[in-house]
């Protein structure tokens, strides 16, 4: 019988494999003969537990733990290694991270928002942190702290987020083209809203909206509005300016109109003043009365035109279909209504202006007559009063 | 007034003991008075949120009676009803003045027109008020009476009008210039404040709150008065009637417990309405 295993050939085998050790260190089988106790602790209490499976079917399962954990070569390996550096292999990440407002390492390492080490997915699975439907929640560990947003100066928006139209429609309707945190402020490279290469910088603002909405950012654009920030001026409102950035609403829902004028009113606090004085407002302004013209209703809302514009609902020959909308049977006598008339102008509405001076005299002379009329006669009648009741031996009251 | 006779003849009521009680007020009058009052407090209460559309109160009142759509619903069926009652009053004046062709409706002691005993009443009136002269004889309307009426009969047309251009804005355009309908809410909602603090302040005081009448003049709404309180607040009627002998036509009897007390009820609780709205119209007017 022959046998089937020499001894030389034995020895150098054994030979070969514990010289191939070294090189070979950090095979998943070996690392995982301790580390898939999950009870394993480091020498400072934290877990160093692997869960196999999981990272079995992570994205970087079919990855050696070397490959990562460069800096153990043998066993025993030190109780401290080095950390381990994510960005030998995802350089443009990192490369995007320099400079935003996440670059600090020690507070915002990778995992803090990939989740953890071991159980990385990619941004497709809906196992994956960073997936569209997860990203709200994974940035709210953070930004949903009421504490950390004051601590860094931040409003805190998280709630407002998933209260928005976004929110909901990310969180309730499950879509994924739902605008979630990254789709306005990016991913690695996120920049304060006041850095100008920042999609959330008020010019770069329509912009970065337009990415869903194109079709009314380009309504926008055409307005004046829209031009006036395109013109540099940064005054004029873009899309957050009216639909807030975070809270935003559905725009025909009543709770919007309900508080939508004041918005406007922000900046041409002359025509909401005038506004309020009519009808359209005193009827607007009370509770879940949402019919009467807003702004917009005449003015439009994104491709805002001057009057002098053709084009404009506000033009004087769109007036009849403009106030027609509302008011069936608008004529041309009708449309000469002035919806932002303002009675203490006497130079702008002399008629308005007299009608109410009359009206108010009318109101003065009439109650301060018949106010010192009725009080000479209360005094009067008190006293004949007083002195009827003494007479007849009463008490006074 | 031929229904003042019909009214005391009319009433079965138990007379009263002693004293004698005279008719002042058709029953037709009194409901007059009572959708006149009642309207005008609803239209009052739904327009003053209008008004004043901006203050914290407006906005929990429209919100508690369900939202700006009930509150102009409201606004409209008050008007609407105060309009009908209107043109009834109207009617009747034209009745009365062509048809029955009763000459004092238009002057004469009994009539609502004003005259030159008015005047001297007014001026009689303020003399003794501060003590330079007797107190004047009153006749069946006196001077401030005639002004209350006169104020809601021009208040109801211009409200009236002002507040149905609005309603109907588009017809109205057909034969209004533009700038009218923005004067017709500046019309309506001056002349509607005026008519809201004269009659919560003034009307209240002069009619009801005086120490003559405190806590409320109830003739309005039991339709009679006492034999003293007649003479006393208007001796030139009951002297005229007395010496034209048809005292006896006018007499009536005490009114029955249950009306004095469902008079005072509600009128407690129209003026108890009337000046919690003056006080928030105040605070609305001044504080804004």
């Amino acid at each position: 019988m022959r046998t089937v295993f020499s001894i030389p050939l034995v020895v150098a085998a054994s030979v070969f494999l514990f010289l191939a050790a070294p090189g070979r260190a950090g095979a998943q089988t070996d690392c995982l003969a301790c580390h898939s106790d999950a009870g394993i602790q480091d020498a400072s209490g934290h877990s160093v537990g692997v869960d196999a499976p999981k990272f079995h079917s992570s994205i970087h399962g079919s990855l050696q733990c070397g490959d990562c954990h460069a800096a153990i070569k043998e066993y025993p390996h030190p109780d401290k290694v080095t950390p381990v550096q994510c960005e030998t292999c995802h350089a443009d990440e990192a490369a995007g991270l320099v400079g935003s407002v996440h670059a600090s390492r020690a507070e915002h390492p990778c995992t803090s928002c990939h989740g953890d080490a071991h159980s990385i997915f990619p941004k497709s699975d809906p196992k994956s942190a960073v997936y569209p439907l997860n990203v709200p929640r994974t940035c709210g560990n953070c930004h949903g702290n009421g504490e950390m947003a004051k601590k860094h100066g931040l409003n805190n928006v998280y709630p407002l987020y998933l209260d928005s139209i976004h929110g909901f429609a990310l969180s309730k309707e499950g879509l994924l083209v739902a605008a979630n945190c990254q789709s306005c402020h990016g991913s690695h490279h996120i920049l304060s809203h006041k850095d100008p290469a920042s999609p959330t910088y008020k010019a770069s603002v329509p912009k970065t909206c337009g990415n869903c909405h194109a079709g009314i950012t380009a309504d926008y654009m055409g307005g004046v509005h829209g031009k006036a920030v395109l013109a540099g001026k940064l005054d004029a409102p873009v899309c957050s300016d009216c639909h807030t950035a975070h809270a935003i609403e559905q725009p025909t829902a009543s709770a919007f109109r309900m508080q939508s004028t004041p918005i406007c009113g922000n900046c041409h606090k002359d025509k909401f003043s005038t506004y309020r004085d009519t009808f359209h407002s005193q009827l607007g302004s009370l509770g879940g009365y949402v019919e009467t013209a807003r702004c917009w209703d005449c003015h439009g809302a994104h491709e805002i035109l001057p009057a002098s514009d053709p084009r404009s609902p506000i033009n004087k020959a769109n007036l009849v279909q403009t106030c027609g909308r509302c008011h069936a049977g608008a004529n041309l006598s009708f449309v000469q209504y002035q919806p932002h008339a303002n009675a203490r102008n006497r130079k702008l509405n002399p008629a308005l202006y007299f009608i109410r001076l009359f009206m108010n005299l009318l109101l003065a002379s009439v109650l301060s007559f018949f106010m010192i009329h009725t009080i000479l006669w209360l005094i009067r009648s008190r006293y004949d009063q007083v002195k009827r009741r003494k007479a007849e031996g009463g008490k006074n009251a | 007034m031929p229904d003042m006779e019909q009214a005391a003849v009319a009433s079965g009521e138990p007379a009263g003991a002693q004293e004698r009680y005279f008719v002042r007020f058709t029953r037709a009058q009194r409901y007059m008075h009572a959708v006149l009052f009642t309207t005008f407090l609803g239209l009052a209460a739904t327009g003053l949120p209008m008004r004043f559309s901006q203050s914290a109160w407006a906005r929990r009142f429209a919100s508690g009676v369900g939202g700006f759509g009930a509150i102009i619903f409201f606004h409209k069926l008050f008007a609407v009803i105060l309009t009908l009652a209107f043109l009834i009053h109207v009617r009747e004046i034209f009745q009365r003045a062509l048809v029955r062709r009763e000459k004092g409706i238009f002057w004469g002691p009994t009539s609502m027109v004003g005259n030159w005993k008015d005047v001297k009443d007014l001026f009689g009136h303020l003399r003794w008020m501060v003590g330079l002269g007797p107190k004047p004889q009153f006749e069946r309307y006196a001077y401030w009476e005639k002004f209350d009426y006169w104020a809601v009969f021009w208040g109801m047309v211009v409200i009236g009008f002002s507040g149905y251009a609005m309603w109907f804005a588009p017809f109205f355009a057909r034969f209004l210039p533009g700038w009218a309908l923005n004067a017709v809410l500046v019309i309506h909602s001056e002349e509607g404040l005026l008519a809201i603090l004269f009659i919560f302040s003034i009307h209240f005081v002069n009619t009801h709150l005086r120490p003559d009448s405190f806590p409320m003049d109830l003739v309005i709404f039991t339709g009679v008065e006492s034999e003293e309180e007649f003479k006393t607040k208007r001796p030139m009627e009951y002297q005229r009637i007395a010496s034209e002998g048809k005292l006896e036509t006018r007499i009536s009897h005490a009114p029955a417990l249950w009306l004095t007390n469902f008079s005072k009820v509600v009128g407690t609780i129209a003026i108890l309405i009337g000046l919690t709205l003056l006080v928030l119209t105040l605070s609305a007017y001044f504080g804004s």
